[in-house]
C-alpha cells in the first residue's frame, strides 16, 4: 500500500496540514503536496477507471504526462473536468471526484467492458455501429455518448477572472530545470532580455531528485545558486506556474499562467494567457520516461520508475513496501537505490538487457539488491492493486520463471525528449538509435520572419540526457540565443562542470517479453488514457493502417487530453515492428499546441460578459435605455428597433410609430449613419469614380442620393452625398458601412490614384444625427430655430447650417420615410440636448420616437431599397431599377466595366418589383416564387424571391419587394410563393412604390 | 529579476473635454508646421511622437495626419489659424472634438504599463515605449491610441461609441490582484 | 502569427494590427478593356507556394496600405514597402534573389 514516509519530502512543509475531499471522503495532505501525492499518501492507489474498458487505474506519472489521474474538480461556478492530479497543487478545501465510473469508483457497471475486451478491439465502434443507418442517430450515438468517458462539461457560469498579457523578450527559455536555468544564465549574462517559464511551482526540474554534483557541490546547491544569480539580473524574469503552451510563427509563444489555481478565493485573475514575442526560444523542456509494455502494466501500483522516485524524494510518499523495478536502462536503478536508502524493500531489479547496467547497477548490488539481467515481467498479478509480478526471460514468450510478491512496480522504458514545442512550428526530428528516442534535428529548426532559426533545444529536451552533457548543451544554447538576438556572449563564460556516472547503453524494448503471446499483448497497455493495447496497434497494421496518422485515428492512440505523452513512441515502435520497417520510416504523429490542455476561459481572457464584444452606443443611447427601447444589433451598434409602451407587442408598437410619423411627426436617432468628409481639388473627380452617379456636378449646399459599387459591379453601399463647398463633400454611408467605405476610399486613394489631391476623414462619431420626420416636422423645428427652413429657405435635397435650440446644427432636407423630413447633425456631445429639445418642442404634436423597424416599413412603402435586404453582394443597381442613378456620361466608375459583362447585361436577370399579396397577408421573408418544372436536383424551379416584406399599417395590408425574372415587364401577373411548410401564397407583381409615388409629401 | 512590485490598482478616469482637430496635409511642408504652431503653439512632432506645450498637444497619426489637441474653447480659433496658414494649400482640417473618448490611466509606473500590456499587442517595456511617443494599435477588439503623459499616466484615446467598452477593459485590467510585476 | 513592419509609421506589429488585401501590383482594367484583361484583373490571382507579393493595410495603426514580399511556405518576410509603386523596389528584389535564387512571380524574377 502507498503511504507517507516518516521522513523525506523536499517540497513539503509537514507542519501545515491541508484538508481536501476525494469522492466526498475527507482526507488530509500537507503543504507542498500535489493532489496525486496526497492521494497516494492516503493509500488511494486506484483513482479512476479507464476510458473504454473501465479498468481500475492508478497514478502512473508525477507530472504533465499523467494519463490516468484526471478528476472533476470543484463545484458549481468553479467546476472543471479532467484536471490532472499530478500537476494540481493541493489547497485547503479542494474537492476532487474521479471520472469514468457509475455508480461509484469501486462498483462500476461499465467494467463489464473489461470482460468483453476481446470483443472490443480497435475500430470496434467503426465496424459495429454502421448499419442499419437510422440506428446511428437514435440508438448507437446516444449510447456511445452516454458511456463515453472523461469528465462532465461544466454547467454554471465561471465566476473567475481571466486575462491576457502581451510580453516581449529577446530570449524565452521554456523550462526551469537545470538546463533552462543554465541557458537563461548564459543568455542573461550576455545582456539579453530573458524570460524563464516554468510550469510547476518549483525550480530545478528533475535534477534535485536524480542527484549528482555540479562544480563539486550537490545539484540542489547549484539550482539555488543559479536562481539567485538570475534573480540578481535586471534583464531576466523568472516566472513559475507559467507553462509554454505552444510555439508559433515568427517567435510567437503562448504561456499559460495558473495565477490563482492554488489559492482560489484570493482576488486576482485565475489564469493569465501570456502572448509573448521572442527573438529566440530555448526549449529546455526535459524528457519524459516511457512505460514498458508488459501484461498488466496498467494495474494500480505500476508506475514510472522516475515517478516512484519523485514521490519518495519530493513528497515523502512510498508507492509500496516492496517495489520491483523493471527496466531497459540504467536510470531506473536510481529508483531502486533511493527506495533502498529510505529503508524500503526492493525484491528485485529486472533488467531486460542481457548485459545489465553500469556503475549504478554495481551500486545497487552493493546495497544488497537482487539484480536479474535479461529478465522481464511476463505479467502483473492483481486487479485493483499490484499483488505480484511473474518474471520471465525477455528473450522468450512469457514462460513464468518465478513469481515475486510485491505491492508496487517501477518501470522504465527509457527517456524521450519533450520535443513538442520544438515541433509546433515546423522543427524536424531525428531518430537517435543509441538512445532509442526522437530528438530535435538541430539543422532543421523552425525559421522566423528573417528566415533564420528561432528555436534552440537545450539539455535533455535536446537528447543530452545526463547531467554533464545537459549542462554543456544548455550553456551553449543560451549563448547562441543571446548571439542570435544581437548580444555578445561573455567569452570567458564556461558551462558548469558536472560529473556523470558511466551508464551502460539502453536496449530498445518495445514489448516485454519480446515474443509475448496474444493473451499477454491484449493486456499490455500503450495508451492508458484511451485504453489502447499492443494488440490494437498490431490489428490496425494488419488491417492496412500503415501511416502513423491513420493508425492513431483508428486506434485513438495518442489522442485525448494527454496527447500520447507516454504512449506515442511505444506505439509507433510497435507499429513499425508490425509493418517490418525501421522507426524513422514510420515517423511520429504531428505535435500540435497546446502542450497540455489550457482553460477555454484563459483563451477568452477579458472577452466575456459585458466585455465579450464592443457594443457601440450613440450619444442618445442612455435615453433609449431609460425609455424601454427594444434594441436590435446593427453591426456593433445597438439601435432601437421600436419603443414599446405598456403591454404593446412589438408589431403594435411599430404600427403606432409609423402612423404617428405619417400623421404628425416622429424622431429617429440616425447617429449611426456613416459620415465621411472628402476634400481636395480632385474630390469631385474621386467621387465620380466612387459613385455610379455624377457627383462633381452637385452644387454646394445640395444633396444627392448615390450608389457605390465594388469593382465586380455589385452594389455595396448607398447614401446621401452633400457638397459642403467647392472642395468639400460629406458622404453618408449605411450604418454598417462607415468603416468599410472609409477603408474603401483610402484604398483607392492610396493604391491606385495616389497622385490625386484628396483627403478623407471619417467623422461618423463626431456627430449625433436626428431625423425629424412627418407632416409637422417643420412646425416642430420652427419652434426651435429662427433660421429660414421654409420650402424656399431650405428646399428638398438642400443643406443648411442653422441654430436649433441654441445648438449649431447642419440640417439636411432628406427623407427616407417619404415624409417631410429634416435630418439634423450636431456635435455628438450636444446630441442629447438636441434630442431633449426636440422632444419638448414636439410634445404639442404628440411627437414620438420611431425605431429602425418603423423606418424600414416606411422606406419599403416608398419603394426605397435597403443595402443588405435588396442587395446581397450579387445585385447590381440595374437589377433594382436604379438606372436613373447611374451616370451615362461618365467614362468610368468603379464597377462600370463589370456591369458591361455579358452576365450583367443579360435581359433575363431577376429585377426589383413590388409584390402585393392577394389576401392582404404578409409574404414570408426570403420566400421563393416557384416556376414550372424541377431542376436537376429535383427541386422546384424558381423565378424570384422576396427581399423585403412587411405589414404596412399605412395601406392596411402586406407589402413586399422582390427580385423577379423579367419582373418589371410582368406587372399584374400573379406569382406563387412557397412557405417552408409547403403551403403557397399568391402575390401580384406591382410597382415597388406603394406610397406617394410622386413624392408630394416629402417635397413640401 | 525585476523585483519592482507594481502597486495596482490603477485609477481609470475619463479626461475632461478636449478640443481635437484632425489635420491632414503635407507634414513636411513648412506652412503646415507654421499652421500647427499657430493653432496650438506646439512644434511639429516627429514620426510616432506627440508634442506638448501649454496644455495643447499635437500627435503624429500617420505620415499625412496629425491630431491637434487644444482647449475646447480654442478649437474655432485653431481651425481659423490653420485655414489662414494653409490658404491655397491642399489640406483637410476638421473638428473632431466630439468623436472620441479620452481616458487617463494613472498609478505606479509599472502598473500603468501593465494595464496597457494586458490589452494591446505592444511592447511596454520602458526601453521600447516612453513618454513622447504615441502608439496607434488594437485595444481588445477596437482601435485605440495612447501615449504616456508621464511615467505614471497613460492617456488612451478611442472612438466615442466604444467608450464604455474601453473603460471596462481598462478597469478590468487594473483590478487588484492582477499585478504581473515585470516592468521596473 | 506574423510580424510585419509598416513602412510608413515604422511599427513592427503583430498580424492582428493589420488587414490583408490580396495580391499586390494589380493593374486596373476599366471600361474599354478586353474581356480577357478584365477577367484576369478581377479573378486570376497568384497563389504561389513560395515568393509572393501582397497588399496589407495597417488597419489598427496609421491606416496606410503597403506591400509585403513574403514566402508563403516559410513565412519569411523579405521586406515591406509603400504601396505607391507599380513594382517592387530593386533592393527587395535583390534580397529575394539572394535568398531564393531562381525565384519568379508573374513576369518578375
Amino acid at each position: 500500500m502507498s503511504t507517507r514516509l516518516s521522513r523525506g519530502g523536499r517540497l513539503l512543509n509537514r507542519d501545515r496540514q491541508i484538508g481536501f475531499t476525494f469522492n466526498g471522503k475527507h482526507l488530509h495532505g500537507v503543504e507542498g503536496d500535489t493532489l496525486a501525492s496526497a492521494l497516494l499518501a492516503n493509500d488511494q492507489m486506484m483513482i479512476g477507471r479507464s476510458f473504454k474498458y473501465h479498468r481500475p487505474r492508478g497514478v502512473v506519472a508525477s507530472g504533465a504526462e499523467e494519463p490516468n489521474a484526471l478528476f472533476n474538480m470543484g463545484k458549481g461556478a468553479r467546476f472543471e473536468p479532467n484536471q490532472r492530479a499530478t500537476t494540481t497543487e493541493l489547497f485547503d478545501g479542494l474537492e476532487a471526484e474521479s471520472q469514468n465510473h457509475w455508480p461509484s469508483l469501486e462498483f462500476d457497471i461499465g467494467a463489464v467492458n473489461n470482460k468483453l475486451a476481446r470483443f472490443l478491439p480497435a475500430g470496434f465502434y467503426y465496424k459495429t455501429f454502421i448499419s442499419p443507418r437510422p440506428f446511428w442517430k437514435h440508438i448507437y450515438e446516444p449510447f456511445i455518448r452516454q458511456s463515453a468517458g472523461l469528465g462532465r462539461a461544466p454547467k454554471d457560469r465561471d465566476q473567475d477572472r481571466y486575462e491576457h498579457f502581451y510580453a516581449f523578450f529577446d530570449v524565452v527559455v521554456i523550462g526551469g530545470g537545470i538546463a533552462g536555468l543554465t541557458a537563461a544564465r548564459a543568455a542573461g549574462e550576455a545582456g539579453a532580455r530573458v524570460l524563464v517559464m516554468e510550469q510547476t511551482p518549483h525550480w530545478g526540474g528533475r535534477a534535485p531528485v536524480d542527484g549528482g554534483d555540479v562544480g563539486g557541490e550537490p545539484v540542489d546547491k547549484f539550482v539555488d545558486d543559479s536562481l539567485s544569480a538570475l534573480a540578481a539580473m535586471e534583464n531576466v524574469t523568472l516566472r513559475n506556474r507559467l507553462m509554454g503552451v505552444g510555439v508559433y510563427d515568427h517567435g510567437y509563444v503562448l504561456g499559460y499562467e495558473q495565477v490563482r489555481d492554488h489559492t482560489p478565493g484570493v482576488p486576482g485573475p485565475r489564469h493569465r494567457l501570456w502572448r509573448i514575442r521572442a527573438g529566440q526560444i530555448v526549449t529546455a523542456t526535459g524528457a519524459i520516461e516511457r512505460p514498458l509494455s508488459f501484461a498488466g502494466n496498467d494495474v494500480p501500483g505500476v508506475m514510472l520508475a522516475s515517478a516512484v522516485r519523485d514521490y519518495a524524494v519530493n513528497f515523502g510518499v512510498s508507492l509500496g513496501d516492496r517495489t520491483v523495478v523493471v527496466t531497459n536502462n540504467d536510470d531506473a536503478y536510481r529508483t531502486a537505490i533511493t527506495l533502498k536508502n529510505l529503508g524500503l524493500e526492493v525484491p528485485a531489479i529486472l533488467d531486460a538487457r542481457a548485459l545489465g547496467g553500469g556503475a549504478l547497477a554495481d551500486e545497487a548490488r552493493a546495497l544488497g539488491i537482487r539484480v536479474e539481467t535479461g529478465k522481464g515481467v511476463a505479467k502483473v498479478k492483481g486487479g485493483r492493486r499490484v499483488e505480484a509480478v511473474c518474471v520471465c526471460s525477455q528473450a522468450g514468450e512469457g514462460a513464468v520463471l518465478e513469481e515475486i510478491k510485491c505491492d508496487a512496480v517501477a518501470m522504465s522504458g527509457g527517456w524521450s525528449p519533450v520535443v513538442h514545442l520544438w515541433s509546433h512550428c515546423g522543427g524536424k526530428l531525428v531518430w537517435d538509435e543509441a538512445l532509442a528516442h526522437f530528438r530535435p534535428d538541430v539543422d532543421k529548426s523552425p525559421t522566423g520572419a528573417d528566415g533564420k532559426p528561432f528555436v534552440i533545444a537545450a539539455g535533455a529536451a535536446n537528447g543530452a540526457l545526463n547531467l554533464a552533457s545537459g549542462l554543456a548543451d544548455a550553456h551553449a544554447a543560451g549563448q547562441a540565443a543571446a548571439a542570435a538576438t544581437g548580444h555578445k556572449p561573455k567569452a570567458r563564460s564556461a558551462a558548469p562542470k558536472a560529473a556523470s556516472a558511466d551508464e551502460a547503453p539502453i536496449a530498445a524494448v518495445w514489448l516485454m517479453p519480446q515474443g509475448a503471446k496474444v493473451q499477454l499483448r491484449m493486456k499490455s497497455w500503450l495508451d492508458f488514457q484511451n485504453d489502447v493495447k499492443v494488440s490494437d496497434i498490431q490489428l490496425a497494421a494488419r488491417e492496412g493502417y500503415a501511416s502513423v496518422e491513420h493508425a492513431k485515428r483508428y486506434t485513438t492512440l495518442g489522442m485525448a487530453t494527454d496527447q500520447g505523452k507516454l504512449s506515442n513512441i511505444n506505439g509507433l515502435a510497435i507499429l513499425s515492428d508490425a509493418l517490418g520497417q525501421p522507426i524513422p520510416q514510420t515517423g511520429t504523429t504531428t505535435f500540435r499546441p497546446p502542450y497540455t490542455p489550457i482553460s477555454m476561459a484563459s483563451i477568452a481572457g477579458q472577452a466575456r460578459g459585458p466585455l465579450f464584444q464592443p457594443v457601440r452606443k450613440t450619444p442618445m443611447h442612455a435615453w433609449h435605455e431609460a425609455n424601454d427601447a427594444d434594441f436590435e444589433p446593427v453591426g456593433q451598434w445597438r439601435r432601437p428597433y421600436t419603443y414599446r409602451r405598456g403591454q404593446e407587442s412589438r408589431e403594435e408598437a411599430v404600427n403606432r410609430e409609423i402612423r404617428q410619423v405619417r400623421d404628425s411627426v416622429g424622431l429617429l436617432d440616425a447617429s449611426t449613419l456613416g459620415k465621411i468628409i472628402v476634400k481636395g481639388p480632385d474630390a469631385g473627380r474621386f467621387l465620380d469614380m466612387l459613385y455610379t452617379n455624377m457627383m462633381s456636378t452637385l452644387k454646394p449646399g445640395r444633396c444627392r442620393y448615390g450608389l457605390m459599387c465594388n469593382e465586380n459591379g455589385f452594389l455595396m453601399d448607398d447614401g446621401v452625398v452633400v457638397r459642403l463647398d467647392e472642395d468639400t463633400f460629406l458622404c453618408h454611408t449605411t450604418t454598417g458601412g462607415a468603416e468599410n467605405i472609409h477603408g474603401h476610399m483610402e484604398e483607392w486613394l492610396q493604391t491606385e490614384w495616389w497622385d490625386w489631391k484628396v483627403y478623407v476623414a471619417n467623422v461618423t462619431e463626431q456627430f449625433a444625427q436626428v431625423a425629424v420626420a412627418g407632416p409637422n416636422a417643420r412646425k416642430v423645428l420652427e419652434k426651435l430655430t429662427d433660421d429660414d427652413i421654409s420650402a424656399d429657405g431650405l428646399s428638398f435635397m438642400g443643406c443648411k447650417d442653422i441654430t436649433v435650440a441654441g445648438i449649431r446644427a447642419r440640417a439636411y432636407r432628406i427623407s427616407f420615410t417619404g415624409e417631410l423630413s429634416f435630418e439634423l447633425a450636431v456635435p455628438a456631445g450636444q446630441g442629447r440636448a438636441l434630442w431633449d429639445a426636440l422632444l419638448e418642442a414636439g410634445s404639442d404634436f404628440g411627437v414620438m420616437l420611431y425605431g429602425t423597424e418603423a423606418m424600414h416599413v416606411m422606406r419599403a412603402e416608398k419603394g426605397f431599397i435597403m443595402i443588405g435586404d435588396e442587395t446581397d453582394g450579387t445585385v447590381i443597381p440595374q437589377d433594382l431599377g436604379l438606372d436613373w442613378a447611374i451616370s451615362k456620361k461618365k467614362e468610368d466608375y468603379i464597377g462600370k466595366r463589370a456591369q458591361q459583362r455579358s452576365h450583367m447585361t443579360d435581359p433575363n436577370r431577376w429585377k426589383l418589383v413590388g409584390l402585393e399579396t392577394l389576401d392582404g397577408g404578409v409574404l414570408p421573408d426570403g420566400a421563393y416564387a416557384t416556376a414550372e418544372g424541377v431542376n436537376a436536383n429535383g427541386q422546384r424551379n424558381v423565378q424570384g424571391r422576396v427581399t423585403s416584406t412587411y405589414h404596412s399599417p399605412t395601406l392596411g395590408r402586406g407589402i413586399a419587394m422582390g427580385l423577379v425574372l423579367n419582373g418589371p415587364g410582368r406587372m399584374g401577373e400573379v406569382l406563387e410563393f412557397a412557405h417552408v411548410d409547403g403551403t403557397v401564397m399568391q402575390a401580384r407583381i406591382v410597382d415597388p412604390v406603394f406610397y406617394d409615388k410622386d413624392g408630394e409629401k416629402q417635397n413640401v | 529579476m525585476s523585483e519592482a512590485q507594481s502597486a495596482l490598482p490603477v485609477t481609470v478616469r475619463e479626461a475632461g473635454p478636449c478640443g481635437m482637430i484632425t489635420l491632414r496635409g503635407d507634414l513636411g511642408a513648412p506652412a503646415l508646421a507654421k499652421a500647427v504652431k499657430a493653432a496650438a503653439g506646439v512644434a511639429m512632432p516627429g514620426r510616432r511622437e506627440v508634442a506638448h506645450a501649454d496644455g495643447s498637444s499635437v500627435a503624429w497619426m500617420s505620415p499625412d495626419e496629425l491630431l491637434v489637441m487644444t482647449d475646447p474653447g480654442n478649437v474655432d480659433a485653431a481651425l481659423a489659424a490653420i485655414d489662414a496658414a494653409l490658404k491655397g494649400a491642399h489640406y483637410l482640417a476638421v473638428d473632431v472634438s466630439d468623436a472620441r473618448a479620452v481616458f487617463d490611466v494613472t498609478g505606479q509606473p509599472g502598473a500603468v504599463r501593465e494595464v496597457i500590456a494586458k490589452l494591446c499587442p505592444v511592447d511596454m517595456t520602458p526601453d521600447a515605449f516612453a513618454p513622447g511617443q504615441i502608439r496607434r494599435t488594437r485595444m481588445g477588439q477596437v482601435a485605440a491610441a495612447f501615449w504616456m503623459v508621464d511615467e505614471g499616466t497613460v492617456r488612451v484615446v478611442c472612438f466615442r461609441s466604444v467608450a464604455e467598452y474601453v473603460h471596462g477593459l481598462l478597469q478590468d485590467a487594473g483590478l487588484p490582484g492582477g499585478e504581473v510585476g515585470i516592468f521596473g | 502569427m506574423l510580424i510585419l513592419e509598416c513602412p510608413y509609421c515604422g511599427v513592427k506589429g503583430e498580424e492582428t494590427e493589420f488587414a490583408p488585401g490580396g495580391e499586390a501590383h494589380l493593374k486596373r482594367f476599366g471600361p474599354g478593356s478586353s474581356e480577357d484583361d478584365f477577367n484576369a484583373y478581377l479573378f486570376r490571382k497568384e497563389n504561389p507556394k513560395g515568393v509572393h507579393f501582397e497588399r496589407w493595410r495597417h488597419a489598427h495603426g496609421c491606416g496606410k496600405w503597403f506591400h509585403a514580399a513574403r514566402c508563403t511556405m516559410t513565412l519569411e518576410v523579405f521586406g515591406t514597402y509603400p504601396a505607391q509603386t507599380t513594382e517592387p523596389p530593386q533592393d527587395i528584389r535583390d534580397r529575394i534573389t539572394a535568398k531564393r535564387p531562381g525565384w519568379s512571380w508573374r513576369e518578375l524574377s
